[in-house]
């Protein structure tokens, strides 16, 4: 897809000039739309981000998708089953995004399954009992809402209102495993022990989720400068914190952090610093589930290569039927 | 949309539990609805209907369940789901009308969850293992046919609650065989493969297809759609080959035990529990 021909009103086509044009709609907090004259490292950057973002939907299905088949209520089933489907959706209006710059589902699916294009390390980790999916809804699916809400604001067209309708249903299940999580520790002993355990295991991957830190973040600034991102990894991170301290207070379980303490000074929570080396162990595929996860996708994709191939030779002989009948 | 405007509205302390969508003390799926069994309605048999009719839909759910992370494409991991929801939600209320009119006052989980494979009555071909996408299909393409037809003859049950639960799961299940039979019609179609592997699964379901024609006569209809699809499909019809013993009463193949002790594993580990 050729997107770069469509020339702005009174420009004489000049690439100075289309990048003056498009400096100043990022200037005036506009959007940038799919026809739009971009820079080459403007969509560049955009096919990665949101390709890694679909991604990490996709693959992100599997830690909690493990439980559908062993949730111990009907209804936790349902949840958990439609927060699961969602993020289906969520991987699906990813990919079209990321088709509106160019890209192709097909050729992004291969880059992950080659190792070529990542997805968040959060995913990376096991899910070892049920109360994995209530801490999974409230530190993943709420470090993802503290990263994504400002993404409703970025400055590529499809982008922001993809985030939209993928906020809002981050936020619903967000609220879901908090709410597991207030069932569980009403419950028995053991609920409660399995609910510590998983904020335990859970607490520094979440941590992680924002990215390394600021002075460490090779691509932030181009991306902040271009309006792809507003805040920065830190900045995110620390609203994460500070958001959770209240919340896991009123569930009553303890962040496993001791460093962890509030600063009237700042106004925000001081926290310890995440183990930076386990985060790029994670990256570069040495987290303790990275390979099975690969694994799944790789083994999904291929033995439904018949089925996708079987779809398009049906089409196509439908066609040929219909130019025949068409013509006779 | 204003930056903060999502986390902050979570961050509050809401002291009430009404912004959870389900409320937190979700007990009975039926509430507010009249629950009287009609004059002349036998309790028991009705009981039993609802609780053939339940299990087949959570035993079917939980095999569509397994679908998830392994489907051939994202559009299909998305139908799936669908499908197994709204089989869930079907059984969810079936359970929970079996609970009110036997007698027992169970609840929904206690029939999913405390029963064993000999007292689950749903039909063999719902528990056999998923297979390939092409014996999932056949098998959907069977059960949704089957299961519409009687949903339709429910709609008018002397038991209204019944009926409105069938006239609901009604709309559901005509998506459902919708589905199904457009990817019949794909894979019969579509490649020699795909089409091998269609022959293939219809052979493996023609065994347990005939239990599915004791109960009630929706044979000829079932038949009816099944050729209509198959001619689409360029298939042969399926054979109804004749296998002892029925779901229905209490009889199974060896795959529905494993099915439960998945699905009921950490609901009997932690038998005092609430979630």
């Amino acid at each position: 897809m050729d997107t770069t021909h469509s020339s702005p009103p009174g420009a004489d086509g000049t690439e100075r000039v289309l990048q003056q044009h498009f400096d100043a709609t990022i200037a005036r907090d506009q959007r940038i739309e799919p026809r739009d004259w971009m820079p080459e490292g403007y969509r560049k950057t955009l096919i990665r981000q949101i390709a890694q973002h679909a991604h990490s939907e996709i693959i992100g299905m599997q830690p909690e998708g493990e439980w559908i088949t062993r949730a111990p209520s009907l209804r936790r089933k349902a949840i958990l089953f439609a927060k699961v489907q969602d993020e289906a959706g969520h991987g699906l209006y990813l990919y079209s995004a990321a088709e509106t710059l160019g890209a192709d589902r097909a050729d992004l699916t291969e880059r992950l399954i080659e190792g070529r294009q990542k997805y968040s390390s959060i995913f990376n980790y096991p899910t070892l009992s049920f109360a994995d999916v209530g801490v999974i809804g409230w530190f993943v699916d709420g470090a993802a809402i503290c990263n994504q809400v400002p993404l409703c604001r970025s400055s590529y067209g499809p982008y922001a209102r993809a985030m939209v309708r993928i906020c809002k249903e981050e936020s619903f299940h967000q609220r879901q495993g908090y709410e597991l999580l207030m069932t569980m520790m009403r419950g028995t002993p053991a609920q409660r022990e399995m609910v510590q355990d998983a904020v335990n295991r859970w607490w520094w991957p979440s941590l992680m989720m924002f990215g390394p830190p600021d002075d460490s973040s090779p691509n932030s600034a181009q991306s902040m400068a271009w309006k792809i991102k507003r805040h920065s990894n830190d900045e995110l991170r620390q609203r994460f914190v500070d958001m959770t301290v209240p919340q896991a207070e009123k569930l009553g379980v303890t962040l496993p952090d001791p460093e962890l303490r509030w600063n009237e000074e700042r106004g925000h929570h001081d926290f310890g610093t995440p183990d930076w080396d386990e985060l790029m162990r994670v990256i570069k595929g040495d987290g303790p589930c990275n390979a099975q996860r690969m694994e799944r996708r790789r083994s999904a994709h291929e033995e439904g290569a018949w089925v996708r191939e079987a779809a398009t030779a049906h089409a196509a002989k439908q066609a040929a039927r219909e130019r025949k009948g068409a013509v006779a | 949309m204003s930056d903060d405007h999502v986390y902050l509205t979570l961050a509050e302390g809401h002291e009430d539990d009404t912004r959870w969508a389900y409320g937190t003390g979700f007990e009975d799926p039926l509430h507010g609805v009249d629950t009287t069994v009609p004059d002349g309605v036998d309790a028991c048999e009705l009981a039993d209907l609802c609780v053939s009719l339940a299990d087949d839909a959570l035993v079917s759910a939980q095999r569509l369940a397994e679908w998830t992370t392994r489907a051939p494409e994202l559009e299909e991991e998305v139908a799936l789901a669908n499908i197994g929801l709204d089989l869930l939600g079907q059984a969810r209320l079936l359970y929970s009308r079996a609970g009110q009119v036997d007698g027992t006052g169970r609840g929904e989980d206690a029939f999913a969850y405390f029963r064993d494979a000999g007292d689950f009555r749903n039909v063999r071909l719902a528990e056999l293992p998923n297979g390939d996408f092409a014996f999932s299909i056949v098998r959907l393409l069977v059960l949704s046919t089957w299961r519409l037809a009687h949903f339709e003859r429910l709609t008018v049950h002397r038991d209204p609650v019944l009926a409105a639960i069938a006239a609901k799961g009604v709309k559901e299940l005509a998506y459902h065989r919708q589905y199904a039979a457009e990817w019949a019609v794909r894979l019969g179609d579509g490649t020699d493969e795909s089409h091998r592997r269609m022959r293939r699964a219809q052979e493996q379901v023609a065994p347990y297809l005939g239990e599915l024609f004791t109960a009630y006569d929706v044979r000829d209809e079932v038949v009816a759609v099944l050729r209509q699809v198959t001619e689409a499909a360029g298939l042969p019809m399926p054979v109804f080959r004749p296998l002892p013993g029925s779901g229905r009463t209490g009889e199974h193949t060896e795959h529905l035990a494993p099915l439960l002790a998945e699905l009921q594993g950490v609901a009997r580990a932690h038998p005092e529990a609430a979630w």
